[in-house]
């Protein structure tokens, strides 16, 4: 085994980025960095060298839980037919005025 | 190459070894056909995950090696306007490799793994990165030329199967916009300039003229394995397509330079509405890729010594990170 595989790698941290000021922050990529701070850091170079964003997160890839693919089905289905959650599901009367 | 890896040997298409296997290629094949993204966690070919494994590795690579020819010129550009764009695109080209590794990464493959291949040959990259930036004119020459070719094969990229390569591909495409714009700015300056200065610069797209066409890999008939990745959406266009696109491009803007390209069966065909142009020397191509190119071996020392030496300071910031947490345990 060579010098790099046996050299310990850095943690990988999610980036997520805000955009502009109202806007909700957005995953962008991952860096990999010994801690936040140079993780931060990292995540400027990377993903905002033309003012993309205006705040940064960094999260421990390892501290995300994502719902699986596989239980798509389960977790997502049962919206589909509850089209009266939608408000284009009741007609109102043009007058009743804008609603 | 970028979406190219048909010069390598082949990935094994496995045939399903299980009627829940066949079912599990079958939803894929649908979904691929659907035009829906394939993301990381989801099911997918051993396979199609190789692929996009070795063809994403090799891409950052490109991006990573391609800030070498560039690195070359920096102390010597003649003004600080053409010095400050000039480190900003060697920047966007770090950046691009590891927007393009970060993606790879979600395919289970490690940025150690990436790095260690490269370094050891087992993974190529680029072509054109393997030949000398010799000149100034060749700063303008590698942003319109080289990076004017790396687009349109990523705008091909951009629309792939696979979510996280995509989204990369877009934001680097974005990017790119201003790496071709400014090499070509830089070569209009030269083409109004001394006669020494035009000289340069026709000197200069006579050097890169062949390799910035090889670098769309090879002819269709030779690249057996495109029409799988064809089928994955993992290529888009084929590689004379792409070709063809980029030369169609470029010649009217070699003609508005006032320059010639090194090419006497170059012509506009009025029936095929494309330009045809004259055989590529795909011995030269195999030469180079196969590391007997001019810089080939200068390409992989240096990298091989920027990251050796910057050793220290990755183990200096684990060993601190290890001494906060400790301290924030105690």
């Amino acid at each position: 085994m060579t010098k790099q595989t046996t050299e310990k790698e850095w943690p990988l941290w999610e980036v997520f980025i805000r955009s502009k000021a109202g806007l909700d922050h957005k995953h962008c990529g991952s860096v990999h960095a010994s801690d936040a701070e140079i993780a931060l850091e990292s995540a400027r170079d990377v993903y905002t060298r033309r003012s993309e964003g205006i705040s940064i997160w960094v999260v421990p890839s390892n501290a995300i839980t994502a719902s699986k693919p596989e239980d798509k089905e389960s977790l997502f289905e049962p919206a589909d037919d509850k089209i009266y959650r939608h408000p284009t599901f009741y007609d109102i009367p043009k007058g009743a005025g804008k609603m | 190459m970028y979406g190219d890896t048909s010069i390598q040997k082949p990935i094994k298409i496995a045939e399903p070894t299980s009627a829940e296997q066949a079912r599990l290629e079958e939803i894929f094949q649908q979904k691929i056909d659907d035009d829906i993204k394939i993301e990381p966690q989801e099911w997918m070919p051993a396979a199609y995950r190789k692929t996009l494994v070795r063809q994403m590795s090799q891409h950052a690579h490109s991006e990573v090696i391609g800030m070498q020819p560039e690195g070359n010129w920096l102390t010597r550009a003649p003004t600080l306007r053409r010095k400050v764009i000039l480190l900003a695109k060697i920047q966007d080209e770090g950046g691009h490799g590891l927007y393009i590794y970060s993606a790879a990464e979600t395919l289970g493959t490690s940025r150690a793994e990436m790095i260690e291949q490269l370094q050891n040959g087992k993974a190529k990259y680029s072509s054109i990165f393997n030949y000398p930036a010799l000149t100034w004119a060749d700063m303008g020459t590698i942003g319109w030329l080289v990076d004017g070719a790396a687009i349109t094969n990523q705008v091909a990229l951009s629309r792939g199967s696979y979510g996280p390569y995509s989204r990369a591909m877009i934001r680097i495409c974005k990017e790119e916009s201003f790496h071709q714009r400014q090499g070509y700015e830089l070569l209009l300056t030269l083409s109004k300039g001394t006669k020494e200065q035009k000289e340069m610069l026709q000197e200069s797209v006579n050097r890169f003229w062949w390799p910035s066409l090889m670098m769309f890999g090879p002819n269709d008939a030779n690249s057996p394995h495109s029409a799988q990745s064809m089928k994955w959406k993992i290529k888009k266009k084929s590689n004379d397509q792409l070709r063809q696109e980029f030369i169609d491009a470029t010649v009217p803007q070699a003609e508005f330079l006032g320059i010639t390209l090194p090419d006497p069966d170059l012509k506009w065909n009025e029936e095929r509405g494309h330009y045809d142009y004259g055989a590529i020397d795909w011995e030269e191509f195999g030469n180079v890729i196969n590391g007997n190119g001019p810089c080939n071996k200068q390409r992989i020392a240096n990298h091989i010594k920027a990251h050796e030496d910057g050793a220290w300071v990755r183990e200096a910031a684990a060993a601190y990170a290890e001494k906060q947490q400790k301290k924030q345990v105690a």
